[in-house]
């Protein structure tokens, strides 16, 4: 066991020496690239030692199989799923953004670009717009410099770390409707002990009649549940900034914060742009279940993010057009996040030592 | 490093402290309000020590709420979605790693663009196709004129199957399982096929087992993000019998008319969230990986 685990040191060491080399062609070439903690994280595992041999086709083995059978009946399953949840769903929001129907379905006509021109002038969607930019904003500073911090102090200390990082990953567990539901009690005007904490310094509060209130809670709810995923993220990449530099900027006698700020926080730069941009998918995306279950986008549409005013158009007021033009926009923002994630976060902002 | 800074280590423990306590104190009170009485959480203010109602509304939860079967169907989504996304993604990352063919890029482009766009932001038209399987074949049939096709009707709404199927349809697992089978030394395959061993031995005896690791941890993802659904249960769920239990909470939440049953509500959420933190706990070094290596 032992000794596997040296053979498996070694082996890192060495990987971590052509890293680069190494990378290219687990990366397969210039299709897929892959996410910088990712990349972090490639010297941990097993790479081989042939990593540096060229390889003829992208993300193909060298030693592969040919045959055209067999993978066909092994990609089926997936392309056939794909096809009819995910492309043909697809391409029927880019074809429904174009059309007019009923709420009934009885009728459909061409409509060219009038939803997305009724869509622009409309605006309750700029106002949602503009909630669900305040949002996702608000909601990225909280959670990246909560998890920054916290990633400092279980990074500085010596004992206890595993014991905190048990209970600070305890959100990641929990749906993110209940982290709503949970913090919409706390904060629950009647019920609510923090609520009534607030009420007791003369605070005013009430989430249910005042709309930034109604979105500070979501933005704590998101938050809280968000944090936990950052945090594992900047611990990993605190833990690959090299010692040896930390060593050395002690000698020339910079003390803990000052190394954490000159050195460690530029070095985990990647890592950060990388949050940033998870941190704003979850916001557009994923909070869809926090805003309907705490404040169902109300108090009058304060807390009416994009997501959630699709499903209201879409299923509610049945106004599909409109539901179909806004899902073309959220996928555009996808895209252009996706992109981001794949190009722009790829640009190395750390000096690679 | 021999540094003996005494301030930033106490202010550390300090923050580190505040932190658990900020996750830890929303649990609490649900524990605390799921253990009380009604007439208890109508008193102002509220007791901060839990009551001795815990498996009295417990029970009222299982029976009134039908919690039982909701917290049963949250694990049927929950490995459903597990079970088919590792099943379906382990082989296609094989087909796409060790095969040539015709068109592996095709294949390959195809499965990379379903990680650009989330269920959220195509949530009606995926409805539709839910609704109705056979859509595309009803497009078909009514455009060539064949009115077998253009009649076919099959409807997965409220079914185990419409829950789970339209989640398998992403291609994350399947990148990991990728990544992980371009770090296997390429000997291995050579060796294998010189004893002789067909592909599908080749996958089944030694590739399979090499990925255990990280079937597991990303199986543990696939349960949270599995048993957590929200947005796709509700749309897709009518019969209150068939929607998971973070559906069910949201059908307990007080409503302004009503007598607010905040201790029911709690109870049942104290349910819902049990076995995921529990897999959590358990099984946390894996998780951890599974997180990191998947980031997602």
């Amino acid at each position: 066991m032992k000794k596997m685990r040296q053979n498996k040191e070694t082996e890192n060491f060495r990987v971590s020496e052509k890293r680069g080399n190494a990378l290219a062609v687990a990366a397969g070439g210039a299709g897929f690239r892959l996410r910088p903690p990712l990349r972090r994280l490639l010297p941990m595992r097993l790479l081989p030692k042939s990593a540096g041999d060229g390889r003829a086709e992208s993300g193909l083995k060298r030693a592969h199989f040919q045959e055209w059978r067999l993978p066909f009946w092994l990609l089926a399953p997936q392309l056939f799923i794909l096809l009819l949840f995910f492309f043909i769903p697809s391409i029927r929001a880019l074809i429904q953004a174009f059309q007019l129907t009923d709420p009934f379905g009885a009728t459909t006509q061409w409509v060219g670009f009038q939803n997305f021109e009724r869509l622009f002038r409309s605006n309750v969607y700029w106002s949602s717009a503009q909630v669900t930019l305040i949002f996702t904003l608000a909601q990225n500073l909280l959670t990246l410099s909560v998890a920054l911090l916290l990633a400092f102090a279980s990074n500085h200390i010596l004992r206890g770390r595993g014991a905190y990082r048990t209970v600070l990953l305890l959100p990641y567990a929990i749906a993110p409707a209940i982290a709503g539901i949970m913090l919409a009690f706390l904060f629950n005007p009647r019920v609510g002990p923090v609520a009534h904490m607030l009420q007791g310094i003369g605070l005013d509060w009430d989430p249910n009649r005042n709309s930034w209130h109604a979105l500070a809670l979501i933005v704590m709810a998101a938050s809280w549940k968000h944090i936990c995923y950052n945090y594992i993220f900047l611990v990993a990449a605190l833990l690959s900034v090299p010692q040896s530099i930390l060593e050395s900027a002690y000698l020339d006698g910079a003390g803990p914060i000052q190394r954490f700020l000159r050195i460690s926080l530029p070095m985990i730069a990647p890592t950060l742009f990388f949050l940033i941009v998870i941190n704003f998918v979850y916001g557009l995306f994923e909070t869809f279940a926090i805003v309907d279950a705490t404040t169902r986008g109300g108090p009058a549409g304060a807390t009416s993010i994009l997501v959630y005013k699709v499903y209201q158009d879409g299923f509610v007021t049945l106004d599909l057009g409109s539901s179909a033009a806004q899902s073309v926009v959220l996928m555009a923002l996808a895209l252009f996040l996706t992109f981001a994630q794949f190009r722009f976060v790829e640009r190395r902002v750390n000096y690679s030592v | 490093m021999n540094e003996r800074t005494p301030i930033i280590d106490a202010l550390s423990h300090l923050i580190l402290l505040v932190g658990a306590a900020l996750v830890c104190l929303p649990i609490y009170f649900v524990f605390v309000t799921g253990s009380l009485s009604q007439a208890e959480i109508m008193r102002v203010p509220m007791s901060w020590l839990p009551g001795n109602q815990f498996f009295a509304n417990m029970q009222t939860v299982l029976s009134n709420a039908d919690f039982g079967r909701l917290l049963l169907n949250s694990l049927i989504i929950a490995t459903g979605i597990t079970v088919g996304k590792l099943a379906v993604s382990v082989i296609a990352a094989f087909a796409v790693t060790y095969f040539r063919f015709p068109f592996r890029m095709t294949a390959f482009w195809l499965i990379f663009m379903s990680l650009m766009l989330p269920i959220e932001v195509r949530i009606v038209p995926t409805y539709e196709s839910a609704a109705n399987v056979a859509l595309p074949l009803n497009i078909l049939g009514s455009w060539l004129g064949i009115g077998v096709l253009a009649d076919l009707d099959w409807n997965l709404v409220n079914t185990y199957s419409g829950l789970i199927l339209p989640l398998i349809a992403s291609a994350t697992a399947t990148f990991l399982f990728r990544q992980f089978f371009l770090t296997i030394p390429d000997e291995l395959c050579e060796a294998a096929r010189i004893d002789g061993a067909t592909p599908w031995q080749f996958f089944r005896l030694i590739l399979l087992p090499l990925s255990r690791s990280n079937m597991v941890a990303l199986a543990i993802i696939l349960f949270l993000m599995g048993w957590n659904q929200y947005l796709w249960p509700l749309l897709l769920t009518t019969e209150p019998a068939m929607a998971n239990a973070v559906i069910g909470l949201k059908k307990l939440m007080p409503q302004s008319d009503s007598l607010p049953t905040w201790h029911l509500l709690m109870n049942a959420a104290l349910l819902t969230m049990l076995p995921p933190t529990l897999v959590i706990l358990i099984l946390q070094r894996w998780f951890v990986k599974g997180l990191v290596d998947s980031g997602k």
